[in-house]
């Protein structure tokens, strides 16, 4: 597999400079900046409501922000269409698997891997080569709709990385999982940036897994950002523990 | 027993011409949510584009005097620019309409086609002679089998094997299968929709300009609606074999193929103007004890 690391037109970062969004007289999003660098897996944490999911959708093209804008290496991308952002370098997975369950898991991969311009047998090379490596090698000809649970889940993210994005914005990969496959998953998402040279973005509910695979950690609140650090600042941020972690959540192994 | 023989002959080739009208309808429904009923006129403008417009009753042939291959890729070719045209003009601005909005206007620019083939070749019947010598019948182990029948078949089974290995193989098919499934996914996964929309039109058109060849060596009649019943079976059969599903499609094609002849052969001669009625009372049944179709796909459930 090439490096992706030397592909050309590898973008560095991805940025939301005062990101906006309403829906309706709701603001989800009120003034966000975030900077994602590649290289990076940047944990996105907050209450349930805090505008988490709505930052990826505007980060993936998925929804366009009320105003704010998304840049790549410093080029406005947020007026782009979904198809170009995804071209551009920007791969997601759903909190739900959203797997196209008619087809096969690899197909599934390929689906992203001819999105990103390859050829069909190239696609094909590519998908059996990250299932390889996720250990999901078996399973590369089971139909979708087959699959278990946990499964599906990896599946999302092995699609999103099929599409060798600059950067993965991965929502909630761990929900619903057990603690065996969760802690499978924290070595492939802390591998990503080496294994694929990209910035992951996560959002993650489980503190155990931002805590044990981010190096830097972004908190929103109410749409708002809230604090931005290290894992041990934002432990220690007692703006962070008054509103989410709560004031006795010492420690870095509560799950909330 | 030969007779018997010579019915399934019958509904097999019948069901054969629905197959491909049901794969062009649930193939368009599949990537845009439009059932397309202008694909009926699609059917009558290929067909009608074999003579030269004139008031006669037996109008000179145009694409049709031409050698046959030309003729047919003539025949193909005038309808799948049709089907381009109006998949262009009409539904790529609506495209983030509701399902409703898409069908009523289909309906506008059927109507619309269907009237522009009145203006240009009057409203009234034509025949047209072209491939008269498949109308003889050849002789397969006792069963006198039509050659019109046996070209539908080879035709319907050479187009379903080319549409499955275009689907499985190629980029823009497997793409296309993952749009159908979920477009908006398909497209944060880098799926070009107007390339793979146009496409889709453009198969439509070609599954079209089959049906028209086929039908009109069959009946050798050109008539207004001759699109018409064709595209309402077909869209039976889209809805009995799983809206959005394909293989769907093409099973539902052939059940009401088959039971549109069994019906006219086996009702009472009284009864047998009933038969279109006999086959809607079956899908009516069908839906009731499945009312998802008989596959069910995840374009059948809400889509995300």
């Amino acid at each position: 597999m090439s490096r992706p690391s030397k592909r050309s037109g590898s973008k560095e970062r991805l940025e939301a400079r005062g990101v906006a969004v309403a829906f309706g007289g709701i603001r989800a999003l009120s003034g966000v900046d975030l900077e994602l660098r590649r290289g990076e897996v940047l944990g996105l944490i907050g209450p349930n409501g805090a505008g988490k999911t709505t930052m990826v959708n505007v980060l993936s093209g998925f929804q366009r922000p009320t105003s704010g804008s998304i840049r790549l290496d410093g080029i406005d991308v947020s007026r782009l269409t979904a198809r170009k952002i995804a071209q551009a370098g920007i791969g997601r997975s759903f909190q739900a698997a959203r797997l196209f369950r008619m087809m096969t898991v690899e197909q599934n991969l390929s689906v992203a891997a001819i999105g990103s311009g390859l050829s069909r047998r190239k696609a094909r090379e590519r998908a059996l080569d990250i299932l390889d490596w996720m250990g999901l090698a078996r399973k590369a000809d089971h139909r979708c709709d087959s699959l278990s649970y946990g499964d599906e889940r990896r599946v999302s993210i092995a699609r999103a990385l099929a599409l060798q994005p600059s950067f993965a914005l991965l929502d909630e990969p761990a929900s619903g999982m057990n603690d065996a496959e969760c802690e499978a998953l924290m070595e492939v998402i802390a591998e990503l940036p080496a294994r694929f040279g990209c910035g992951v973005l996560l959002i993650e509910h489980n503190m155990k897994v931002i805590m044990g695979v981010c190096q830097r950690i972004h908190v929103l609140d109410g749409g708002q950002s809230l604090a931005e650090g290290s894992p041990r600042d934002i432990q220690m941020n007692p703006a962070v523990r008054r509103a989410y972690l709560g004031e006795k959540a010492a420690d870095s192994t509560l799950a909330i | 027993m030969a007779n018997i023989v010579q019915v399934l002959v019958d509904a097999i080739a019948l069901g054969s011409l629905y197959a491909l009208v049901g794969l062009a309808i649930g193939l368009v429904f599949g990537v845009m949510r439009l059932v397309n009923f202008a694909q009926a006129d699609y059917i009558t403008i290929g067909a009608y584009a074999l003579v030269v417009p004139t008031a006669s009753v037996t109008p000179p042939l145009l694409l049709g005097a031409l050698p046959t291959a030309v003729m047919i890729g003539g025949v193909l070719l005038v309808v799948v620019v049709l089907a381009l045209l109006t998949e262009r003009v009409a539904f790529r601005p609506l495209r983030n309409s509701n399902p409703s909005t898409l069908l009523i206007s289909s309906f506008a620019v059927s109507y619309f086609l269907q009237n522009l083939v009145m203006l240009i070749h009057t409203g009234r019947p034509k025949s047209v002679g072209i491939g008269q010598s498949l109308a003889n019948a050849v002789e397969i182990g006792g069963v006198r089998v039509p050659g019109v029948q046996l070209l539908t078949m080879g035709v319907t089974a050479g187009l379903l094997v080319a549409l499955v290995l275009f689907l499985k193989k190629t980029p823009l098919g497997i793409q296309m299968r993952a749009a159908a499934e979920n477009f908006q996914m398909a497209r944060l996964l880098g799926m070009p929709a107007n390339r793979v929309i146009a496409l889709a039109f453009a198969i439509s058109g070609l599954l079209g300009g089959a049906v028209s060849l086929l039908l009109t060596i069959q009946t050798g009649t050109l008539d207004l609606r001759m699109g018409l019943m064709p595209v309402v079976y077909g869209f039976f059969a889209t809805v009995i074999g799983g809206m959005g599903s394909l293989p769907g499609a093409a099973l539902g094609g052939f059940l009401v193929g088959v039971a549109s002849v069994l019906l006219q052969t086996y009702l009472p001669a009284d009864l047998r103007p009933f038969r279109d009625a006999g086959v809607f009372t079956l899908v009516i049944l069908i839906l009731l004890v499945r009312p998802q179709g008989l596959i069910v796909t995840s374009a059948a459930k809400e889509r995300v």
